[in-house]
């Protein structure tokens, strides 16, 4: 008798090691390459794609994997921006201790943003999330003492010690690497293990899922606070590569930015996030070298790829089809 | 046995010679960078717009060059975003490596812009925004206002005011440091009685509101500090509501120039407002400058032009004067603080902290002989003016 | 408080209301009947406002940019409708959503490509840009009643054509049953355009009538809408009533919350409390009272949907 492989099931993933760890390898060979040619400046450039890559990832795990809309999320990158920003006006640098209140407070901002939203379904959770993301950016604003509109500028970055200085760019280069491969072994763990599958089956089929006894809402407000508390890292991230925080990253438009670059990259896969990071802001950077019009252009790639590649899209979220 | 010659003395110094000569011609053929990162798009767009062609029309007058050097721009848009104008700043400063930076309108983006610019050490040559916090306790050895400090113009405006006798009046500016700097530079010179003290929004283009509580506060003048599409929106809707009956417009010449009078038109006549600059200054670099700008860009200029066109010489001179070697930031930070160009307002000399001393003159508007609505200069509010700040900078040398 | 102040501010509040409503009123028929989420509403409303300050410049008139450039939105609206969205309305709301927002990145370039960066200036005609005295100590811009006037006609214009014509009988059929509509014969295809085209010129009224007030540049529609949307999510999507409703308590609240929260706060926190926190937690108000009306009635005020 033949040997059978067992066929992969729809709800396992893997790391697909055969091209991430070749990519990996030119990624870490990056800086030193950049080095040689004298330019540092896209060691500056490659950290900002790593670290949209990982707010990309978090907003896949609950989009793509989880099927919820959310068109909030660039508020949870804010908040974690923020909270460093404002540690640092308040004489607290070390990283140590910023950085895991930032993120601590990214997730319990986002467990009750989730604990509210998740009783709504369809379009009304996108308009709930974009409300509360609406209702940050707002408050931001109004708090003058913190830069309001005009943002809030980082004495330096985060202090870390042992050796690794984030002043320079390499090492947040390489710290941000390290981050965003961390979170997708992370992810890939949990995307197999049994929360995982049951947050794809929720995708699937909601109604079915509750019938079988299962604690949708629970699992779904996990992944909705697991993703917040990502994209808060991404956020604190981003704080020290900008050195500069203000409330224009928390707006209505950036999550849309973010859901752009998980469907570009492909919803539902683990590298979707990573993929369309790299894919949209590759794109940004050479289109804008020929022209100042380069969104026509990404509007129109957007556009093509919702309408002639909708394997990626199109596989989930039937929940119009689980409703009617 | 050597199996090469080993040159001589002679050959050696014709080498070196030669080598010195190729990099001293290459040093004054290789052009000098301008990061020139203004507002482009949005209400505030005819500002920068204004910045852009002055500052370009000095290059083009100059031969292409400043100091002798051929010159290259690099334009970009900060969208009056201090987001999108840090990490434009950073790009400019960082990757095409300029060797000065300029244009900002807005303060605000100004404050943003200024970190990175500073800390890469790269010179930035003011042509609008001249925040109080530079000229302060922060003032900064890379920073030079080609135009003003913030609370110049409202001061004289504020003098005025007062000196015209008017006793209940109201202020209106958007809420960003250039706005807080204003109705500040303002009530240092005006001592009556503010109704009442409103900050708007950046953004903010309706003022039915602001219309309706002037009109149940009822000053007798109106102080408003609204650059670009800002002032065009008040002024329409102040008109168009009926307030301007009962109270007089008082505002810099940002909201009385050029950009806002095209726009709005016939109901700005009789708007006192104040400049550093005006077009019908009596100097020769003034004359040149003006009809130099109606006819490559067949309209008159405004203040911005103006300051963008100062920057430009100004910058002209400090390469001329550090004698285009820019990597010695210590000679052409001497260059600066000498100022030694012709500036169209006239005389034009800098404050220790890098913040100019000079007149300030009181406008009105009214139509010229050829029937063009248009700003006509009618006194003087301040001679040899500095700004209240210039004490508290200890600029490090 | 004076009585005039308050008047003043429910006569900004009913303007506001009204034009939100002219925006509302397309994107809830199309939500409703459609079911589409369609984020390019807002570059219809820009396009419209462009159109109407060109044609207004070349002509001199600004009621024939009006009448010319309401025309050309909705063939606009239309052509766009038959070419790009109508493969959109099978797909579920996240291609939409995407679909609509690469739409709206297209239009936004387009029109900084075709007019420049610089804000278009639209003028009302001289005729209205004066104040009208509606009692003695009180004069009310001519052109906000203007705005009033239309929105109110375009209202009952619309009450008129829904609830009394065979068309409106097919829309809201639609809106309510979309299967059924179609089951009893209506041909759908057109009935969409229809729709469409109508929210188009709709949008494109609401932005030459705002253009003299705020500005005509790009970009202009994604802050209008976002207010659109709430509006239908308070008003019931698909529903018409819910939208003038929705719209007229949206444009209340915010222009009370611009008048009247500053001047409490200056009372209770101090002026500089007010003028920085003041616009920001009207704004807020906005946004507090859709999540309240949700609580309550979870599909808005008036759902249509059976």
């Amino acid at each position: 008798m033949a040997d059978l492989k067992p066929v992969p099931s729809v709800l396992e993933h893997t790391l697909q090691l055969r091209w991430s760890l070749p990519f990996l390898a030119l990624l870490l060979a990056l800086p030193l390459a950049a080095y040689s040619v004298g330019d540092t400046f896209y060691v500056g450039m490659a950290t900002r794609v790593l670290v949209f890559a990982l707010a990309a990832s978090s907003l896949n795990l609950i989009l793509g994997f989880g099927g919820m809309v959310s068109f909030g999320h660039a508020a949870f990158l804010g908040i974690g921006a923020y909270s460093v920003a404002i540690l640092m006006q308040n004489g607290i640098a070390s990283a140590w201790i910023a950085w895991p209140l930032a993120i601590l407070l990214t997730a319990l901002v986002s467990l009750l943003i989730g604990w509210v939203s998740l009783r709504t379904q369809g379009v009304y959770f996108i308009m709930i999330t974009l409300a509360f993301a609406q209702m940050l950016y707002y408050l931001v604003i109004s708090l003058k003492a913190y830069g309001g509109d005009d943002g809030l500028s980082l004495a330096a970055r985060s202090s870390v010690g042992g050796g690794i200085d984030l002043s320079n760019d390499v090492h947040l280069y390489y710290l941000s690497l390290g981050a965003l491969v961390m979170a997708m072994v992370f992810m890939v763990r949990l995307l197999n293990a049994r929360f995982g599958h049951a947050l794809q089956a929720i995708r699937e089929n909601e109604v079915r899922m509750t019938a079988l006894g299962f604690a949708v809402f629970r699992y779904k407000l996990a992944a909705f606070t697991l993703a917040g508390a990502v994209a808060g890292l991404a956020g604190v991230l981003f704080a020290n590569l900008n050195g500069f925080v203000s409330p224009a990253m928390m707006q209505w438009s950036q999550s849309g930015m973010l859901m752009m670059m998980v469907i570009l990259g492909g919803v539902g896969h683990l590298y979707g996030g990573v993929i369309g990071a790299i894919a949209f802001l590759l794109l940004e950077e050479f289109l804008s070298h020929y022209t100042m019009h380069w969104q026509l252009g990404l509007g129109a790639v957007l556009l093509a790829v919702v309408l002639f590649a909708p394997n990626g899209i199109t596989s989930l979220l039937k929940r119009k089809a689980s409703h009617d | 046995m050597k199996l090469h010659h080993t040159p001589t003395l002679k050959t050696l110094l014709a080498a070196a010679l030669a080598v010195a000569a190729l990099s001293a011609t290459a040093q004054s053929t290789e052009p000098v960078k301008i990061g020139l990162l203004s507002t482009l798009s949005g209400p505030g767009a005819g500002l920068g717009i204004d910045i852009r062609d002055g500052f370009q029309l000095a290059i083009k007058l100059g031969g292409g060059k400043l100091g002798g050097r051929p010159a290259e721009v690099i334009i970009a848009d900060d969208q009056a975003s201090p987001d999108v104008g840090r990490q434009t700043a950073d790009r400019l400063v960082k990757r095409d490596k300029v060797d000065f930076m300029t244009g900002v309108v807005f303060s605000n983006v100004m404050l943003a812009v200024g970190a990175p610019t500073f800390q890469s050490k790269t010179f930035y040559v003011s042509a609008n925004a001249g925040p109080s916090q530079y000229a302060g306790d922060q003032c900064n050895p890379y920073f030079f206002s080609a135009s003003w400090q913030n609370d110049n113009l409202h001061e004289a405006v504020g003098k005025t005011v007062m000196d015209k006798g008017y006793k209940k009046v109201a202020l209106i500016a958007p809420n960003y440091p250039a706005g807080k700097d204003a109705l500040t530079g303002f009530k240092r010179f005006y001592k009556g009685e503010v109704v009442s003290e409103t900050y708007t929004q950046l953004t903010q283009l309706d003022y039915g509101a602001e219309l309706s509580q002037l009109r149940a506060s009822k000053p007798d003048a109106v102080y408003i500090f609204l650059p670009g599409g800002l002032g065009i929106n008040f002024i329409k809707q102040f008109v168009g509501a009926g307030l301007s009956k009962d109270m007089t417009l008082f505002g810099p010449g940002f909201s009385g120039d050029e950009d806002v009078i095209k726009a709005v038109g016939e109901p700005m006549l009789g708007m006192f407002n104040t400049s550093q600059w005006a077009h019908d200054l009596d100097n020769a670099a003034n004359k040149k400058f003006v009809a130099a700008f109606e006819k490559e860009f067949g309209r008159l200029p405004s203040l911005y032009a103006a300051q963008g066109y100062d920057a430009a010489k100004l910058i002209d001179a400090a390469v001329r004067d550090s004698k285009g070697k820019l990597d010695d930031k210590a000679a052409v930070r001497k260059a600066l603080e000498a100022a030694k160009f012709d500036s169209v307002r006239g005389a034009f000399k800098f404050n220790v902290n890098h913040y100019p001393i000079q007149d300030y003159y009181l406008r009105v508007i009214t139509k010229n002989a050829k029937g063009q609505i248009t700003n006509r200069t009618i006194g003087t509010v301040f001679k040899n003016h500095a700004d209240a700040y210039a004490g508290s900078c200890k600029m490090p040398s | 408080m004076n009585a005039i102040l308050i008047l003043e501010q429910m006569l900004n509040g009913l303007q506001m209301g009204l034009m939100l409503f002219l925006l509302a009123a397309g994107l809830t028929l199309v939500f409703g009947i459609m079911d589409m989420i369609n984020l390019a509403h807002g570059s219809l409303y820009m396009v419209g406002a462009y159109l109407i300050a060109s044609i207004t410049a070349a002509t001199g008139s600004f009621w024939a940019g009006l009448g010319f450039g309401v025309v050309g939105a909705a063939v606009f609206g239309v052509l766009l409708e038959i070419s790009i969205l109508r493969r959109l309305y099978q797909r579920d709301h996240v291609s939409q959503v995407l679909g609509t927002f690469a739409i709206l990145l297209m239009c936004n370039e387009s029109v900084r490509l075709i007019w420049g960066s610089q804000p278009l200036s639209l003028n009302p005609p001289l005729a209205l840009s004066g104040p009208v005295e509606i009692f003695t100590g009180f004069s009310y811009p001519a052109y906000r009643l203007f705005m009033i006037a239309v929105g109110l006609a375009v209202a009952g214009l619309l009450y008129l054509l829904i609830a009394h014509t065979r068309i409106g009988m097919q829309v809201r059929a639609g809106a309510s049953h979309r299967e059924m509509a179609m089951a009893m014969g209506t041909n759908v295809q057109r009935l969409f355009t229809l729709v469409f085209g109508v929210g188009a010129a709709l949008c494109a009224l609401a932005g030459g009538m705002l253009g003299p007030l705020l500005a005509v540049q790009v970009g202009m529609g994604e802050s209008i809408l976002i207010l659109a949307f709430v509006v239908i999510v308070i008003g019931g999507i698909g529903s018409v009533r819910g939208a003038l409703l929705g719209a007229l308590l949206v444009g209340c609240i915010d222009t009370a919350g611009r008048t009247l929260l500053p001047l409490v706060l200056v009372n209770v926190a101090g002026a500089e409390f007010a003028s920085n926190a003041g616009p920001a937690l009207s704004s807020i108000l906005i946004y507090i009272f859709m999540a309240t009306v949700l609580f309550f009635k979870p599909r808005g005020l008036f759902p249509s949907h059976g």
